[in-house]
Parts: structure tokens; C-alpha cells; sequence
């Protein structure tokens, strides 16, 4: 009977562990539980990684946070699960995370066959060369015979094939699982050039000994639109996540930031006022408070803030805007009307 | 007997080249050529090799300093440790409650330090264990007693590789003693099981029961029935460790010899006291070095719970290491895990040593 006792406390103490969320739309689950729980990528710094205190920092996290702000009013009810390359899709379908913001690349098979719904782009990515100057190469096109550093298993490894290939050129990999290790190889010189998204490149020169000596090649050889994403089934959910985003956009086109917002509730301006809910409907036709809008940018900020805090010019990464700057500024960051 | 051989009898000390320092050194590092030869390469590879090192590690570098400081130095940058600290060990534990985590491992190392004696292994010692696990879940989840509540996601660095082997180990121990029975067993049925579980697990690497755990298993669960993920990567390794464990204890299962078994018989001892009173109790003793093995990479094989994105002790540093200030420091880094590591395997192993000597009863 003791065998039996200890079953049964081992049994229920499992049990504990196990939670039975069942909910039917995402939107009232999440509610229900009072927090969102997103999917993040953890160890790229600047987009999603905690830092020496394991406090979660970067663009994708605070792209979580806003849609926080939306849903609850507060940014910090949101929780965060590390997720690799090959767990961030099913954890999304299996219903372990609501939102997934993890730098996934927006494609035709990931939209359908994996049953997703990408919402509005967050960071225009696209993958490039780092090399050295010495070697005297101006563009990636000349790059025939060399020997280039890349990270196994990523489509970057694909593209970079793909490239080569297309321009009838000789090239010999050098594949190295770990981004720090693969930076170590490339500025012992092992390698002669070394490829990845122009985002983790930036931040891959700004580490080098001597980083004047390194340059960016001009060509951008992939489109990596990279988008928060939520699953198939619950379009009220998707739309809060689209537009939570989209809101962050629309206020730096507005000139609205988390200092002037406060300011900004007194505009005459009828689209401010539309759009930080002093005028009513926005709100109400998400199934929001309100002030969804204004407690994005309040608590969060604009896109153009975000950015600078955790890649832009001023970080470690040191990340132009490019394609990143809003349209009216010459880049692809374009939100629809709030109206 | 003359004088005269007595006078001869006068003691002469050996040559000089036979003892002391170099006569060893004769016998043993200079007794052939090519084993001079040896000896002077080996010498010269380590003047050359060991100075740079030491110039490197301790002279060159730098201990407590900005990430800033370290680029102008040529040794190492020991600074990313004490920079770090608090992520690499505890990880995501909220600040503020850091003495949990600390106050439950300092629990767990203090009660098997405690446990090492053999004369406390008595009846009491296991309440002990109870409760200390009682306190250091409540200590590391929290929920009662005005603690906040830690959720297992939020559990990481040392505490969770200290629980994922522990509570590995524990659990897998006897469960493998279990199917090492079941594999002797003569029910056919049992037999089957045991041996159909045993190669199946020992056919796959753990990186796949991994995978499976936490990218496959959840997509067969009903709609929004999620298992924690700490959980399950936690049985993926009980059931990859436990198969091992059946195959070693069955070896020592085998070494018994017949007259052990008929002797238990003929004291008239049923299945159950034959093995828990004669067999297992010596067969477990032959098995304790390679059983010690297993437990050795067991615990070493929690850190591929990285690739399921836990975030055991190296994950932690692999993270650190993620961070532009601190990419170059890999070596240093990982050299510190390596002591890490190195500290609990060795306290393990040498703990082996001392068990196999007190429970050694033989003549």
C-alpha cells in the first residue's frame, strides 16, 4: 500500500504541472489568463535576448510589449518563452505561445502550411557580405573562389548557395554553429568573407578589433520581411496584433512619442485625436479600450524610438534605418489610416 | 667467520645514478634513447607552451573590469564572469529574489554532503530528503508564504541543471534497476517490454527524445493542453538515462553467481527477497564504476537541453556571450563552465571511489 501512497503523490504532483487551458478564441484565452505569452528568439542581441540582469531587451520584445499596452493597458503583462529555429512554429500552433515575435521571415509556405498569419513587418531584413577591406573587393559579385563563413540549418546558408550558383561562381563554405565562434574564425581570417543578415552584420563589424578595417558589401542578395506572427482561427486576435504594430509605425508619422504623448491628447489635429482615442471608435471596433493607442506609445513608444534603443545608431548593433525609416523618409514603413 | 670479510663488509652506498632523484629519472624518463628523446621533446613543448598560457591567463589579464577595458588587452578577459554572473547562474529568476534559487541549492549540496557517510543512511535520512524537497520546491516555485510565484520557465542557469540531473538521476536509478529485473524476468510479457523499451532508447540520441519532448509530443496533445516544458525535457532524460542504467545493472545482474541464487532458494526466500536481500545488494556493488559512468554523462547531457531552448548553465553563458560587449570572450567563458562542470563530475566520481571502498566486503 505504500508503493501505492507514493504513486499517488507523484501522480498528482505531476499533475500540478500540467495546465488545461482549454479556451476557444485566442483573444478570450488570453484575456482569460492576463497575460500574453510570446515566443521570442533569446539570444540575438537587439532583437530578443535577456540581458546581465535577465531582464528580456530588443525590438521584437518590445513589439510584444505594445500588444501588451493594447490588450491590457499594461506593457509588462507579458511573458516571454525562448524559442530556436525549429520549436518557434510548432510552439505557435500547439497553442504554447499566443504571439510569436521572434524574427521569423514572412513566406508563401509558412502563411499556408504551417497555418499562420504574419502581421505588419516589424524589420525589413535582408542577408549581405562582411569583408575585409584589404582584400580590395568592392562588390559581391567578384567574391568568386572565396571561402565564406555562415551559420549551418538557416535559409542564409541556402541563399547564399543560391547566389553563387546564379552568378556562376566557386565558393567554399565555412559552416560554424555559433554566431560568436563564427565572428572569432572570420576575424582570425580564416575565412575570407562572411554572410548573414545585414542586421546581425552590423553588430558582427562593430565587435571586430579593428572595425574600420571590415566593410558591408552593397548587395543585399534576400528579402527577409521580418513580421510578428499569431495562428490561423481567431482574425479579432490578429487584427489587435496587426494594428498593435502598425500603431507603434503610425505614431512616429504622427510625431507622437512617449515624452509628447501627453501633449499631443490636447492636438486639434482630427487624426491625432482619432488616433489616440480622444475622438471614440478605434478602440471599440478592436474591442479595445480606447486608449489602446495612446498606451502603446506612452508605455512602449513609437517605432522610431523602439528602433533607436535597441539597433540603432547609438547601440552596439549601430543599425542605419534603410529600409527601416518610414516611406516619407524613403523606406518601406507604411501604415494604413487609423480610421 | 675472519676479520677480514667482516672489514669488507663495510656497507657502500649505491651508485649515485641509481637512486634518489636521479635514479627515477634514470629508470623511468631516460632509460632508452627514444625515451630520452621523448622526455626532452615533451620538456620543450611544454616551455613552450606553458609560459604564453600563464602570460595569458593570469599575468596579461584582466579580472573585474568594463567590457571596453578588455579590447586593449592581449590576455584573458576573466571579467565577463563576475560582469555576468547573476544570468549565468540563476538566468531569469526575477531580481529580488535571488536567495531562493541560492538557498535551494546550498540545500541540496548540504544534504548530500550529509549523506555521504554511510552510517546516516537510516530510515530518518530519507524524511529528510522529503522535506528538503518539500523546501526547495517551495523555495524555487514560491506561491506560499508570501513568496511570488516562479514559474519553471523563469527557472535557469545552475538550479536547473542542477534539477534536471538530479532529479534525472534519482528517478532514472531505480526505474532502470526495474527494467534490468524485467529483462532477467522469465514472464514473457515483461520480458518483452523491458527489452522492446531498453534498445529502443538506447537506438535514438538523446537530441531526438529532445525533439521529440518538446516539438513533436505537444502537437499531439488535445487543443490548449500545454506540459510544462521543464517537465518534459526532464522525463526525455529519465527514460534515455533509466534505459542505460538496465543495461549496466544487468551486467551485474549476470556476474552473479548461480550458487547465489540457488543458495536463496533453498533458504526457501521468495522472487522478491532473493533479489532485494542477496542479488541485487551484491550486483549493484560490481556495477557501482560503470554505473557511475552513466550518472557522469547523464549529468553532462543536461546541457542538450539548449537545443530546446531551456536555459540550463550553458545556455546561460552561450547567451552572455550573444551580447556585443562580450563576444570575444568565448574562451574565457567556457574555460569557467569547463571548471564548473569539472568540479561536480569530480566530486561524483571520487564520492564513487569512497563507496566502492566502504561497501567493499569482500576477502
Amino acid at each position: 500500500m505504500k508503493f501505492s501512497k507514493t504513486l499517488v503523490l507523484v501522480l498528482s504532483l505531476s499533475l500540478m504541472l500540467v495546465s488545461f487551458a482549454y479556451a476557444g478564441k485566442d483573444l478570450d484565452a488570453v484575456r482569460a489568463k492576463g497575460f500574453l505569452q510570446a515566443g521570442a528568439n533569446g539570444s540575438v542581441f537587439g532583437f530578443g535576448m535577456p540581458d546581465a540582469k535577465g531582464v528580456w531587451k530588443g525590438l521584437d520584445v518590445d513589439t510584444a510589449r505594445a500588444m501588451a499596452a493594447a490588450i491590457f493597458g499594461d506593457a509588462s503583462k507579458v511573458k516571454f518563452t525562448p524559442l530556436t529555429a525549429q520549436q518557434r512554429f510548432t510552439a505557435l500552433q500547439s497553442g504554447e505561445i499566443d504571439v510569436l515575435t521572434r524574427n521569423a521571415t514572412r513566406t508563401l509556405s509558412r502563411e499556408t502550411q504551417l497555418g499562420l498569419n504574419f502581421v505588419a513587418v516589424n524589420y525589413y531584413d535582408g542577408q549581405g557580405f562582411l569583408i575585409a577591406k584589404k582584400l580590395g573587393v568592392k562588390s559581391a559579385k567578384e567574391l568568386d573562389g572565396a571561402t565564406v563563413c555562415v551559420l549551418p540549418g538557416t535559409t542564409t546558408e541556402q541563399n547564399a548557395a543560391d547566389f553563387f550558383r546564379t552568378n556562376k561562381m566557386a565558393w567554399k563554405p565555412v559552416v560554424i554553429e555559433n554566431t560568436s565562434e563564427l565572428a572569432k574564425t572570420f576575424f582570425a581570417g580564416r575565412c575570407d568573407v562572411l554572410t548573414s543578415d545585414a542586421s546581425q552584420l552590423a553588430g558582427t563589424r562593430a565587435i571586430a578589433p579593428n572595425p574600420t578595417d571590415y566593410m558591408i558589401l552593397p548587395e543585399i542578395i534576400s528579402k527577409e520581411p521580418l513580421a510578428p506572427a499569431v495562428r490561423h482561427g481567431d482574425d479579432q486576435f490578429r487584427d489587435i496584433i496587426d494594428f498593435s504594430v502598425l500603431a507603434m509605425i503610425n505614431a512616429e508619422e504622427l510625431g507622437i512619442t512617449s515624452k509628447n504623448v501627453d501633449e499631443m491628447l490636447k492636438s486639434k489635429n482630427p487624426v491625432i485625436q482619432r488616433f489616440l482615442g480622444v475622438s471614440a471608435g478605434n478602440g471599440k471596433a478592436l474591442g479595445l479600450d480606447e486608449k489602446w493607442a495612446y498606451n502603446i506609445i506612452k508605455q512602449v513608444g513609437n517605432y522610431g524610438e523602439v528602433f533607436e534603443r535597441n539597433v540603432g545608431v547609438n547601440t552596439k548593433l549601430g543599425l542605419e534605418r534603410g529600409l527601416n525609416a518610414l516611406w516619407t523618409n524613403g523606406g518601406l514603413m507604411y501604415s494604413p489610416p487609423f480610421k | 667467520m675472519s676479520t677480514a670479510t667482516k672489514a669488507k663488509r663495510e656497507r657502500l652506498k649505491p651508485p649515485i645514478t641509481n637512486v634518489g632523484v636521479i635514479g627515477w629519472l634514470k629508470t623511468n624518463l631516460f632509460n632508452t634513447w627514444y625515451n630520452s628523446l621523448l622526455t626532452v621533446l615533451i620538456l620543450a613543448m611544454l616551455g613552450w607552451l606553458i609560459p604564453p598560457l600563464i602570460r595569458w591567463a593570469f599575468i596579461d589579464s584582466l579580472w573585474n573590469s568594463s567590457a571596453q577595458a578588455c579590447r586593449d588587452i592581449d590576455g584573458a578577459c576573466w571579467s565577463i564572469i563576475p560582469h555576468n554572473i547573476k544570468f549565468i547562474f540563476l538566468g531569469f529568476f526575477p531580481s529580488g529574489q535571488e536567495w531562493r534559487p541560492i538557498l535551494a541549492m546550498i540545500l541540496l549540496l548540504g544534504l548530500v554532503i550529509y549523506s555521504k557517510d554511510l552510517s546516516r543512511w537510516k530510515k530518518s535520512l530519507a524524511w529528510m530528503w522529503l522535506v528538503n524537497i518539500i523546501v526547495m520546491g517551495t523555495l524555487m516555485y514560491g506561491g506560499i508564504f508570501g513568496l511570488p510565484v516562479v514559474e519553471t520557465s523563469q527557472w535557469s542557469g545552475l538550479p536547473l541543471t542542477l534539477t534536471l540531473s538530479f532529479f534525472g538521476m534519482v528517478v532514472a536509478y531505480p526505474f532502470g534497476v526495474l527494467l534490468a529485473l524485467g529483462r532477467r524476468s522469465k514472464m514473457p510479457a515483461i520480458k518483452t517490454m523491458s527489452v522492446v523499451y531498453i534498445e529502443m532508447i538506447r537506438g535514438v540520441p538523446l537530441i531526438s527524445l529532445l525533439f521529440m519532448s518538446s516539438v513533436m509530443f505537444p502537437l499531439f496533445l488535445p487543443e490548449g493542453v500545454t506540459i510544462d516544458k521543464v517537465l518534459r525535457a526532464l522525463v526525455a532524460i529519465i527514460l534515455f538515462t533509466a534505459a542505460y542504467i538496465a543495461e549496466v545493472v544487468r551486467g551485474g545482474l549476470q556476474a552473479m553467481p548461480r550458487g547465489q541464487y540457488e543458495a536463496a532458494d533453498s533458504l526457501g526466500l521468495n522472487y522478491n527477497q532473493t533479489m532485494r536481500l542477496i542479488i541485487l545488494p551484491q550486483a549493484l556493488k560490481i556495477v557501482i564504476p560503470p554505473t557511475v559512468g552513466i550518472l557522469l554523462s547523464a549529468f553532462k547531457d543536461t546541457s542538450l537541453v539548449v537545443i530546446i531552448a531551456l536555459y540550463d548553465v550553458l545556455k546561460t553563458t552561450m547567451v552572455t556571450l550573444s551580447n556585443p560587449n562580450w563576444t570575444g570572450y568565448s574562451t574565457e567563458a567556457y574555460i569557467f563552465l569547463a571548471i564548473l562542470y569539472f568540479i561536480f563530475c569530480y566530486a561524483m566520481s571520487s564520492y564513487s571511489r569512497k563507496l566502492e571502498k566502504d561497501l567493499h566486503t569482500g576477502h
